[in-house]
């Protein structure tokens, strides 16, 4: 909290913090290479043969291709080459944003992502957002104190923790659209088909957030600081919320980054509950059509978008937290 | 979805047989078990008695289709409703209870099995084998493991063995984790550092002291882990990725009712409901064997 006491020998260099963010960075494509070669080497267990697999999904056939057409499949997609060759193509196709092409529709795997990752991000981001809204709230008004809100909040962290998303989502659509028709069914695109599923998503994810900053918000209504601003004349509702809160969302945020890899698989599942368009029907339909690029693809893009979420959140916390920049 | 390591504490060395009496509760120990948990041992009770004889709790035959009483809510009659095809929604969860069991148990002891095989080694190896393990495991727990599990849907085959495989290597990485945690914390413990001091040889140390002491938390992880397994295999049913319609599963259930949502909302919950109830009775088992054995509540 010392901000200008004249501390310079703590102040880290240009180069320090250079180095800090090329060490995130590596770390970061180490992640996504790891991810590549797992997806690959799960690919590589498939059972039977891959040619005679990918001209089937193609036609929606299940018959036995000659040798000939298997041949031009083989020679088309390099399956005939060595393993080794096979993986270094391979990673050096994800690292330069080449996923593949879909057994499916033949279509580039990179670019079928990006046509359905809209509808799924917007989901995404609102979730989180609400997640946020909802866990604040809650806390400012029951953390530190044990009134029936905090009991309630705490046998919600029960529940939430066992109820899957779509089991949510269901409830919700039920009673919000067709019991009530306060939302349509079919909510679409618009903001208004947006509500119930990023809600959905963001009653379970509230809980995790809301126990982290709760935890965060008693200890910190316990230092002098907050004893000094109350001695000012500072109201118990301003104290909260100028003075602790802002300590108490820190563990919150780190949670961001990794709850941003976790709602982008809830996503998938709560697109399905609701009949949205997005990266949850490609995915579905990728798994059950056996379209193993099309999966590996999310798959890789998904781990990309945590890593990207999780070196965002590195990076703008010592922003946030200025006392970090002394460490 | 599983709780950081360092939440499970470590424990004073006793001796094992004290160990495996502390989980049967004395008579003054059920006096202070809360009623929840009374509560919730009643409801894992009835699943139990369900998967191994479904007919002692139907009400109807849970394959006669009726089609004269589709898709009536629940009554006194149908407990549960009717689906599409007039069959008792409610004896049909009670047939499904095996097989989701049997799905849930399957996944969580393979999951474990790979933890403790990854865990251990972490664990209990050098610096360096620690070091690389970890980094695997956090690339392991980077990318969604519901993505994971579908990716080995889409290359085996939606079957059993493949859910119950995708779902235990789903969860294996977060179990390993806490494994290995619990596992430094107590090699680095002050009993096992006088051990050492004594001089007795390593192999007996790990015997006697680091195993039992890191493996007590586990009985918790299991009890939890069995409700999240099931959770789990339900989303992928729900996906329609489980195990094929037919079969009273009660993923498949859920999959089933998915396309009758908008007129019969018993189809999609009742089954859901008979999942979280099962996963919530579990988890509350779990929370207090867990704080028993973190010596919260006194036994």
């Amino acid at each position: 909290m010392s901000e200008s006491t004249g501390l310079v020998a703590g102040e880290p260099t240009r180069a320090g913090r250079v180095r800090v963010v090329l060490h995130r960075l590596l770390g970061a494509i180490f992640v996504i290479w790891a991810t590549a070669s797992i997806t690959f080497g799960v690919q590589s267990l498939l059972p039977g043969d891959r040619a005679e697999l990918m001209i089937n999904a193609a036609a929606g056939t299940f018959t036995q291709p000659t040798a000939a057409e298997l041949a031009a499949v083989n020679a088309k997609y390099g399956f005939d080459r060595p393993f080794w060759e096979q993986y270094l193509h391979y990673i050096g196709g994800v690292l330069q944003g080449d996923l593949g092409e879909s057994y499916q529709s033949h279509r580039p795997v990179a670019e079928l992502i990006a046509g359905q990752i809209a509808p799924t991000l917007a989901l995404t981001l609102s979730a989180l957002a609400l997640a946020w809204a909802i866990a604040i709230a809650v806390t400012v008004f029951s953390g530190g104190r044990d009134g029936p809100v905090a009991r309630a909040f705490g046998g919600f962290q029960v529940i939430k923790a066992v109820a899957p998303p779509y089991w949510i989502g269901t409830i919700l659509l039920v009673v919000f659209s067709i019991h009530l028709r306060w939302v349509p069914v079919e909510g679409g695109g618009g903001l208004q088909g947006l509500i119930l599923p990023s809600l959905a998503l963001a009653i379970p994810l509230s809980g995790f957030i809301g126990q982290i900053i709760r935890a965060e918000f008693g200890r910190v209504l316990e230092q002098p600081f907050v004893t000094s601003a109350r001695m000012r004349g500072m109201g118990n509702l301003a104290v909260r919320l100028r003075h602790v809160l802002r300590h108490a969302v820190l563990p919150g945020i780190t949670l961001s980054g990794w709850a941003l890899g976790s709602l982008f698989s809830g996503a998938a599942v709560i697109e399905t509950v609701f009949a949205r368009p997005g990266i949850g029907g490609l995915l579905v339909t990728g798994t059950a059509t056996r379209d193993i690029p099309l999966v590996t693809g999310i798959i890789i893009a998904s781990a990309a978008a945590y890593v990207i979420a999780n070196l965002i959140v590195d990076l703008l916390y010592p922003i946030i937290d200025p006392r970090l920049k002394q460490s | 979805m599983t709780k950081p390591a360092d939440q499970l504490s470590v424990y004073p060395q006793t001796l094992v047989g004290d160990q495996l009496l502390r989980f049967l509760p004395s008579a003054d120990a059920l006096r202070t078990v809360p009623a929840t948990v009374y509560a919730a041992g009643v409801v894992v009770a009835f699943f139990l008695v369900a998967a191994v004889a479904p007919s002692l709790l139907q009400t109807h035959d849970p394959f006669r289709t009726d089609l004269y009483a589709t898709l009536q809510s629940p009554s006194l009659d149908h407990f549960f409703g009717t689906d599409q095809s007039g069959r008792d929604l409610y004896s049909r969860v009670v047939q499904g209870t095996g097989q989701s069991l049997a799905i849930g148990l399957g996944a969580i002891g393979l999951s474990i099995g790979i933890a403790l095989l990854v865990g251990v080694t972490a664990g209990l190896a050098g610096r360096r084998t620690d070091a690389a393990l970890s980094r695997f495991l956090d690339v392991l727990l980077a990318f969604p493991n519901l993505f994971l599990a579908l990716l080995f849907v889409a290359v085996f085959g939606a079957t059993t063995t493949t859910l119950i495989v995708s779902v235990g290597l789903g969860c294996a990485p977060g179990y390993a984790r806490l494994i290995r945690g619990q596992f430094l914390v107590v090699r680095n413990s002050g009993y096992v550092e006088a051990a050492r001091a004594l001089g007795h040889p390593y192999g007996r140390i790990v015997r006697q002291h680091i195993f039992p002491n890191a493996m007590r938390p586990l009985i918790v992880m299991i009890t939890m882990g069995v409700g999240q397994t099931i959770v789990w295999a339900s989303s992928l049913a729900f996906l329609g990725l489980g195990v094929a319609p037919p079969s009273p599963e009660w993923g498949a259930l859920l999959d089933a009712g998915r396309n009758y949502v908008t007129v019969a909302w018993w189809l999609e919950v009742m089954p859901g409901f008979a999942i979280i109830l099962f996963a919530l009775s579990v988890t509350v088992i779990g929370q207090h064997l867990q704080d028993r054995l973190e010596g919260r509540v006194n036994p």
